[in-house]
């Protein structure tokens, strides 16, 4: 055997080609260079980054912090906020990635500075890290940590398999992550359509590092879906009934249903061109009787219930957050909730509008356009809905509800243009042009992420026990919301002038001052996510003047508003009883909040697991070594899996007991806290006199 | 524990009838089609029909899914699958179907 | 489990319950039975996208052999009548671990099915090979592609299921009827039906149809 065959054995087709920066030495013309500088440097921020993080963890010694309270928990609020805080990383790369995209189109007439296929890799691995590992993880990451508490339970039905959901998500993202320093991405989309991803034409590692990404998260999903059903419908507090759940918590519902349906179309597909690549299946191949229509298909039966569940959490914090800050009811929750589930259903039936041009009859085409149009009838309700929760309340402009506010308008016009795109002829007119890219954009930004980062503003006091910084919130808010429409409205305009979308360069000046408003826009979006990180540093700074102990802020209305900020680990230290829809507003306008319980019990919680880090890490090499085709390392990662599986059935000790003393002496010393404090006015919500008790709420004679 | 006689031969009999008519209707389509019993669109129709009141009877026999209202909500679930089964692979093969008669005539 | 987190009115769970008389595990088997239950539902969906697959390529054989000229009804019968049996031999497992506490009638019924289970794969994989040494792999074919997609698909799952029921078999030995065993054996139960069902649907469509 050779040296090049021990090679091949032990590290399949990785090689020094394999690096960024090789290209550039075997071939330096400037080109080369330009496009290997840009990607080496992002490689060595992620190695970088990568190692100053282990460096700063093993100095400060956190490293047993970091496994014993982080990676191996199964408390629904931890693993929430590993969630949402992978979610923020990976919108981090995917703006910066939007950026280059940008300033490539804005220098684009007859050129720019990326070659073809380091653009196409830009705009996949946005399109797939914004959808898989930023939109996903935060919203899941939101339901984790809000949802059981919203309905009085201690956690959800099945903790560590949240935490293995969890470490499927990570190993996906993490396998994106390697795609930046080994080999390169796939360069089909976020769609990566065949046959141009068929080993015939793309035999390289990118496609691969899409499958096993997308394969690994989309099993993660299902189980969180499954997850998030079952608490609901089971562990629900007494008296809470289905129609006395907090809107947020139906939109988790909904969402978990569309999970558990949708995402097996996804794993399919995913695993069929998969088969197609490895074992020379003929789904979707040019020749041999494959078929690649079924594979837009199927992608799209998941992809159209993929953009409701991304959306339907955003209206959850909306309905959240329009009362609350409203000091109302919601407006017409019985409306709220059948327009919810009609979305729900509605949306496994529009699949096909995106691809209306794909050849089948017009017949079908009108069907599916009818039925498209049919969906904005719901969310139209939904619109009225919020708006008249406003009506006649006492509004308060804090940053939730300023993203809730643009929201409302600009949410509206996006959906206009979908209304205008569910139109087969005029679809045809305009698919695949910047019009469509602004269509969901426009869609997306103020709908899912201003709804992702409201409800993160809304529940970071809940979780950590201080108030984000207000000043820079809004500032922060203005500059995603100002972003977005320098950014998006230009490609409406370009759209209709014909351009089409993943394009690196062009030859008609006329769209180069749109490209350059667009261009200022992707700037200012980078302003508004570092404003976010700089409010985060200055919050933690000023977290003992920020402070909310007592745990209601914002004069809330639901369950989790009910205990100290941040909630103790078994959420409630007696599961409450529910008489009414909004339980914590009217136990405070009765005076019954904030008492002792007449006895504690003992409470049973699952014990730490390292299932979770045990699936992600091998996961993430079974897929690692599937790109790279190390044979051994698939064959034994994939074995890995069902014996850590058995090994974890014969383990009996999944239980721990806190004892009723220890549940006592913290809730009694938290009750004390909240008698002691001046309940505040809500003019001073946003000041630091805010401690977390609203307005005249204690009860008088409570002890 | 107390054994519960009458109910054991309840219980006992529902899966000795689960067996039965799940042979039966699995040796009718068997028979027809070893021994070419029908025309073949006849045939397909008939494999249709007995297969699918096959399935009624393994969820009603085996897997003990019946009216009453305590199980409603399992009920609930499996009409619910069956809904988005028959959107979605009803949708792919009258689209994919539409397709080929357009493209892929030879 | 805290007294307050069960919602009392709703013990009920498809497959075959316990009854009160097994207390901690009756209550237990509520949430995870019915949260198995949800995932069979998923996986159903799985299966049916398959069958559409399937049913939009049986025509593209791309000029290579087609169903007549490579299934075998006999094979296919036989195979048939073991999963079918196996699933009422499970039921009898099933029936003794919700009327008697002993283990051996349950652990001589769950030996039974998997006998059957295991023969089924046997026939199955032969089934496969003979096809192969026909030359009529997944690689011949968008029809034997979806074909291979399917139908080991559910070879996958009853192995998976055969598995999990000899690590069952060891852990009634290890912890005897636990609440947890019992479960478990609940939760198994299902899954060995729901791919009887499976399986109806493949003779049906993949088999029957094809062969007519
Ligand atoms: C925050 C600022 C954002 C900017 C500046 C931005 C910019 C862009 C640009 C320039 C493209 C390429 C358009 C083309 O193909 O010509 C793109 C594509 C895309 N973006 Fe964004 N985007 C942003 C946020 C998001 C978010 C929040 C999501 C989803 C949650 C998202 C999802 C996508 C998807 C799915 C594509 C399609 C990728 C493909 O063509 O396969 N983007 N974006
Ligand atoms: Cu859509």
């Amino acid at each position: 055997m050779t040296a090049s065959d021990l090679w091949h054995l032990v590290f399949g087709r990785l090689g020094l080609q394999s690096l960024p920066f090789w290209d550039m030495i075997q071939h330096p013309t400037p080109s080369h260079i330009i496009n290997g500088i840009i990607a080496t440097g992002a490689a060595a921020v992620v190695v970088i980054g990568a190692l100053v993080t282990v460096f700063l963890i093993t100095k400060y010694r956190k490293w047993g912090v970091l496994w014993s309270d982080w990676l191996t928990s199964v408390d629904h609020k931890k693993i929430g906020i590993m969630y949402i805080v992978l979610a923020f990383v990976m919108l981090a790369r995917a703006l910066i990635e939007a950026l280059l995209i940008r300033t490539q189109q804005a220098d684009g007439l007859n050129g720019g500075f990326l070659s073809a296929d380091h653009f196409a890799q830009l705009f996949s691995t946005h399109g797939t890290i914004m959808i898989f590992f930023m939109a996903m993880p935060f919203l899941i990451g939101l339901i984790n940590f809000v949802m059981p508490q919203q309905i009085g339970a201690r956690d959800v039905s099945f903790p560590m398999m949240n935490s293995i959901s969890l470490g499927l998500t990570a190993a996906g993202a993490a396998l994106v992550m390697v795609s930046l320093v080994l080999g390169k991405f796939e360069t089909g989309g976020w769609t990566a359509y065949p046959p141009y991803t068929e080993a015939a034409f793309n035999p390289g590692p990118g496609v691969d590092y899409w499958i096993w990404a997308i394969a690994l998260s989309s099993i993660g999903t299902t189980m969180t879906g499954i997850n998030f059903a079952v608490t609901i419908y089971k562990k629900r507090a007494p008296g809470m009934t289905l129609f006395r759940m907090p809107l947020f918590t139906w939109t988790a519902l909904c969402t978990a249903i569309l999970m558990i349906f949708a995402m097996p179309p996804l794993t399919a597909v995913s695993l069929m061109l998969a088969l197609d690549r490895y074992l020379d299946f003929h789904f979707f191949t040019n020749g041999m009787g494959g078929n690649m229509m079924n594979f837009a298909n199927l992608f799209w039966l998941f992809g159209h219930p993929e953009v409701y569940i991304l959306i339907l959490p955003a209206f959850g914090v909306y309905s959240e957050v329009f009362s609350t800050f409203s000091g109302k009811r919601l407006y017409g929750y019985t409306s709220l909730v059948y327009a919810t589930m009609a979305i729900a259903v509605l949306s496994f039936t529009v699949w096909l509008h995106h691809f209306f041009t794909m050849g089948q009859s017009a017949n079908i085409n009108a069907v599916f356009g009818l039925l498209t149009m049919i969906i904005g009838i719901p969310t139209g309700v939904k619109i009225y809905d919020w708006l008249l929760t406003m009506y006649q309340g006492r509004v308060r402009f804090t940053v939730p509800l300023i993203y809730a506010l643009a929201f409302s308008v600009l949410f509206v016009l996006g959906g206009l243009s979908g209304v205008l795109l569910a139109n087969p002829s005029i679809d045809f007119q305009v698919h695949n042009s910047l019009f469509l890219v602004a269509h969901f954009h426009n869609m997306l930004i103020p709908g899912l992420l201003f709804g992702m980062l409201a409800g993160y503003h809304f529940w970071f006091p809940k979780a950590f026990g201080f108030r984000l910084d207000e000043r820079w919130g809004r500032l922060s808010a203005y500059l995603w919301i100002s972003g977005f429409i320098l950014a998006f409205f230009p490609l409406y305009a370009l759209g209709l002038m014909g351009m089409t979308r993943r394009t690196v360069s062009y030859f008609d000046p006329a769209y180069t001052p749109w490209m350059l408003v667009a261009e200022v826009g992707a700037l200012v979006l980078t302003a508004a996510l570092t404003t976010l990180v700089i409010q985060l540093i200055v919050s933690i700074r000023e977290r003992k003047a920020n402070a909310v102990p007592v745990g209601d802020p914002w004069d809330g209305r639901s369950l989790e508003w009910a205990i100290a900020a941040p909630s103790p680990e078994w959420n409630f230290p007696v599961i409450p009883t529910v008489t009414d829809r909004d339980p914590f507003a009217v136990a405070k306008a009765q005076h019954t909040a904030y008492q002792s319980p007449p006895a504690y019990e003992d409470i049973t919680l699952p014990t730490n697991s390292a299932m979770g880090m045990i699936i992600c890490v091998v996961g993430g090499l079974l897929g690692f070594a599937l790109v790279w085709h190390m044979w051994w390392l698939a064959i034994l990662s994939a074995l890995a899996v069902p014996v850590a599986v058995i090994a974890k059935s014969f383990d009996t000790r999944t239980e721990k007991v806190i004892p009723a003393a220890e549940v006592r002496q913290q809730h009694q010393a938290w009750l004390a806290q909240a008698r002691q404090e001046t309940p505040i006015s809500r003019q001073l919500e946003t000041s630091p006199d805010n401690h977390g008790l609203a307005d005249n709420t204690i009860a008088e004679a409570s002890t | 524990m107390k054994r519960n006689d009458a109910q054991y031969h309840y219980d006992l009999r529902i899966y000795q009838w689960g067996l039965g008519l799940a042979l039966l209707l699995t040796a009718i389509p068997f028979a027809l089609v070893a021994f070419h019993g029908a025309p073949p669109s006849v045939l397909l129709w008939m494999i249709g029909v007995l297969g699918l009141i096959q399935v009624i009877v393994h969820f009603r026999f085996f897997l003990h899914i019946d009216l009453s209202s305590q199980k409603r909500e399992d009920l609930h679930l499996i009409l619910f699958t069956v809904l988005l089964l028959v959107i979605m692979a009803g949708g792919t093969i009258w689209i994919m179907h539409n397709l080929a008669e357009r493209m892929m005539a030879s | 489990m805290s007294a307050g987190n069960v919602n009392t009115e709703a013990l009920k769970h498809p497959g075959i319950n316990l009854g009160e008389a097994h207390g901690e595990a009756h209550t237990q088997a509520e949430g995870v039975v019915f949260g198995f239950w949800v995932f069979l539902m998923s996986d159903f969906i799985l299966f049916g996208l398959l069958f559409a697959t399937y049913a939009t390529m049986v025509d593209h054989t791309a000029g290579g052999p087609g169903p007549k000229a490579l299934f075998d009804l006999k094979s296919i019968s036989i195979e048939t009548f073991a999963l079918l049996l196996s699933s009422f031999t499970f039921g009898m497992a099933s029936l003794n671990l919700k009327h008697g506490e002993r283990r051996k009638p349950i652990i001589l019924w769950l030996l039974a099915t998997l006998m059957l289970g295991l023969i089924f794969l046997g026939l199955e994989l032969h089934d496969f090979s003979s096809m192969i040494d026909k030359g009529a792999g997944p690689w011949r074919s968008g029809f034997l592609s979806a074909f291979f997609g399917l139908v080991p698909l559910h070879g996958l799952h009853v192995a998976t299921a055969s598995l999990w029921l000899i690590v069952m078999l060891v852990q009634m030995g290890v912890f005897g009827l636990t609440p947890r065993v019992k479960t478990r054996l609940l939760r198994l139960g299902l899954f060995w039906h729901f791919l009887d069902i499976i399986w109806v649907g493949i003779f049906s469509i993949v088999y029957l149809a094809g062969l007519s």
